[in-house]
């Protein structure tokens, strides 16, 4: 756990409260996707309450206090099934593509040879490939093998779009930590591979996973919104999706209608800004290059008579030496 | 370090784009063609008999060996024949050459308003770190980037286009479409009013064009702003600012002489990235806008199952990925002496 929070208390100023935004942010969305059922007044696909329509488009007002849409769907109920369905995909999606990217990229990166080489090759084009065209061919095609399991499809389409992202920063990085002195160590003792590569090589290679992942989070909420924006992604009546609802309310604003495209837009602007804020929050931390470190306090010594000097000296001296440290140990890595 | 000239390495890196392009193409046809379904049968089956279907899949050549066909596909490409589509019959390079004009103009209208909004702002805000400018600056930077494109457009037609009678579908007023679209030498509706010399289309075509291109740049704006300001503050903290500084030069100074050129080098490299990025971007836009370029294009082949559509498309875009790398990669040497050698 203190390992976990060591990030979080290594930052200060700006950067601290960026990332506690972020959090608070990320992790209100969190509570209202588990908790959907009980905070939605009604059911994402539901438009009616006993036998009664809702009214079409009607503003916000009592009873649906966001509106109703134009396919008589409770907004505000949309926009919270919503959040289950996004944190559903892109959980899924990321979790999928850190494993298969770790994975290969590790073992590519360890191994070498021409398999390392020909999955670079293919890594690289679909990395240089614009990451939306990516997720809409595949959902294209996905779409053409496996109906009505939109969600999953959703969810698979985004994970290839990740998938070179990891193995790429995964790759370099246990290609220049393989030949680092603890690894030749851990070999001269005999380890095999896979300790090595389970143990000493992943545990270093994965540092830089977090920045990433929780980039990619933010990337993959509002890929899917696009998805569901062009109609490729989750069916209505499958699951409430913000970018579906999105597409309907653009028909909308040409007639003054704004509160039907207004709440699921601010939904995702609002989730995909406190992912971002945490990745930059993590990224300030963990990149050298941009952290600012807290200055260690610098206690100078109180005035003594000057008969006494040359004792006291010693005593502050070794005092300022012995605080300076342990200030230093606790602000991470850099040792005297 | 004598053998690093400038045309040396543009051939070097126009050779480079080869294997690029190779692999490129090899992916899109691994995900067409290869991936399981009758590209046929799923277009246009049950509309047609099974003896037109066959006659169709014979003339495709979808009978044959995957590995003639990967030939077939991979010499296409390269005479630029990407053959005909499914639905209706028309061919891939009249879709590229009829609709990419519009999507041209607006990617390049979108990434000249990113240019001159979110560089000078990422170099204001990294002028005076944590301040308060730089805190709000970061905070659009992220938000903008955070928006999704479609929501920009929803919220530009609610409260920008009204007040300020701006058009918000298609590129031109239906009458100008008839006159101008009907009649062109270059397929770019902007350059053949021009041409034609009526300044009244082409106002109206430019007024077209200020939401979509304000929308699509607002999200690449945000890039450009993160990264002029953290490659400044880096850029700020090497040796030879600090030495720029000690002698007396004005803080100014130092950002506009001294830091900015060098800044701005790992900036050229990510204009290019983000430039492919726009595609994506482009798509989103044009279906917002109704813009008649290729990402709408795209998605009505798409939403037709027509796979000949979708994958000419799809190529063609890889083409284009392609190229922007090699030029983004020159413009990189030209900027920076060091990349050449």
């Amino acid at each position: 756990m203190k390992r976990f929070l060591k990030p979080f208390q290594q930052t200060t100023g700006l950067a601290r409260w960026i990332m506690l935004i972020g959090i608070v942010i990320v992790f209100l969305f969190i509570i209202v996707a588990i908790f959907a059922d009980f905070i939605a007044p009604y059911g994402f696909n539901q438009v009616e309450v006993d036998g009664v329509r809702f009214v079409k488009q009607a503003p916000p007002g009592p009873g649906h206090i966001l509106g109703v849409n134009d396919q008589f769907y409770d907004i505000f109920s949309r926009v919270i099934y919503g959040a289950r369905t996004a944190l559903e995909v892109v959980l899924l999606s990321i979790i999928l593509s850190l494993v298969i990217g770790v994975v290969l990229g590790l073992l590519c990166g360890y191994v070498g040879g021409w398999v390392d080489r020909c999955l670079v090759f293919l890594m690289d084009a679909m990395y240089a490939f614009p990451s939306l065209l990516l997720a809409i061919v595949f959902s294209f095609l996905l779409s053409g093998l496996m109906k009505g399991s939109g969600i999953i499809s959703a969810a698979l389409s985004l994970t290839v779009v990740y998938i070179p992202r990891y193995f790429r920063v995964v790759r370099n990085t246990t290609l220049s930590a393989r030949e680092a002195t603890y690894v030749e160590a851990a070999r001269a003792i005999g380890a095999p591979n896979r300790t090595i590569m389970g143990r000493y090589l992943f545990t270093n290679v994965i540092q830089s996973v977090p920045v990433i992942g929780t980039l990619n989070a933010a990337d993959a909420i509002s890929t899917l919104a696009a998805l569901g924006f062009l109609g490729l992604g989750i069916q209505p009546i499958d699951a409430s999706e913000w970018g579906y609802d999105l597409s309907r309310a653009l028909d909308d604003a040409a007639s003054g209608i704004w509160w039907t495209g207004m709440f699921p837009g601010l939904a995702i602007v609002l989730l995909v800004t406190g992912l971002t804020l945490i990745g930059e929050g993590l990224n300030e931390t963990m990149n050298p290059t941009l952290r600012k470190r807290r200055f260690a306090a610098i206690v100078l010594p109180e005035r003594k008579p000057k008969a006494k000097v040359a004792v006291a000296a010693e005593v502050v001296t070794n005092d300022i030496a012995e605080s300076a440290y342990e200030e230093i140990v606790d602000d991470g890595e850099v040792k005297p | 370090m004598s053998n690093g000239s400038l045309p040396r390495y543009i051939l070097q890196r126009i050779l480079l784009v080869i294997p690029m392009m190779f692999i490129l193409l090899t992916v899109v046809f691994l995900l067409l063609r290869v991936a399981p379904g009758d590209p046929i049968t799923a277009s246009v089956g049950g509309k047609l008999s099974p003896e037109v279907i066959a006659q169709k899949r014979a003339l495709l050549g979808l009978e044959r060996p995957l590995i003639v066909q990967y030939l077939e596909y991979m010499w296409n490409t390269v005479t630029f024949n990407f053959g005909e589509t499914i639905t209706d019959n028309t061919p891939v390079l009249n879709i590229i050459r009829d609709n990419g004009g519009a999507t041209l103009t607006l990617t390049l209208g979108a990434f000249a308003i990113a240019v001159f909004v979110g560089i000078p702002l990422g170099r204001w805000a990294a002028r005076k770190r944590d301040s308060a400018r730089d805190t709000i600056i970061r905070i659009f930077g992220i938000v903008s980037f955070a928006t999704p494109i479609f929501f920009v457009a929803l919220l530009m037609q609610l409260f920008v286009a009204r007040p300020l009678g701006l058009p918000t579908s298609g590129i031109a007023s239906p009458k100008i479409m008839f006159t101008v679209a009907t009649n062109p030498t270059t397929h770019v509706l902007l350059i053949d009013s021009a041409i034609q010399g009526d300044w009244g289309a082409f106002g109206d075509i430019l007024l077209h064009h200020v939401l979509p291109c304000f929308t699509l740049g607002m999200m690449i704006c945000g890039v450009f702003i993160r990264m002029v300001r953290v490659n400044l503050l880096q850029t700020m903290q090497s040796d030879y600012v600090e030495a720029a500084r000690a002698r007396g030069i004005h803080e100014r100074r130092v950002i506009k002489k001294h830091a900015f050129r060098n800044a701005l080098v790992p900036v050229v490299t990510v204009i290019g990235l983000e430039l492919s990025m726009m595609l994506g971007g482009a798509v989103l836009t044009e279906s917002s806008f109704n813009w008649p370029g290729l990402g709408t294009k795209l998605m009505h082949y798409i939403m037709a199952r027509d796979y000949v559509g979708v994958q000419g498309i799809v190529t063609f875009f890889a083409v284009a990925v392609a190229l922007i790398s090699v030029i983004v990669d020159i413009a990189n040497a030209l900027i920076d002496p060091r990349v050449r050698f």
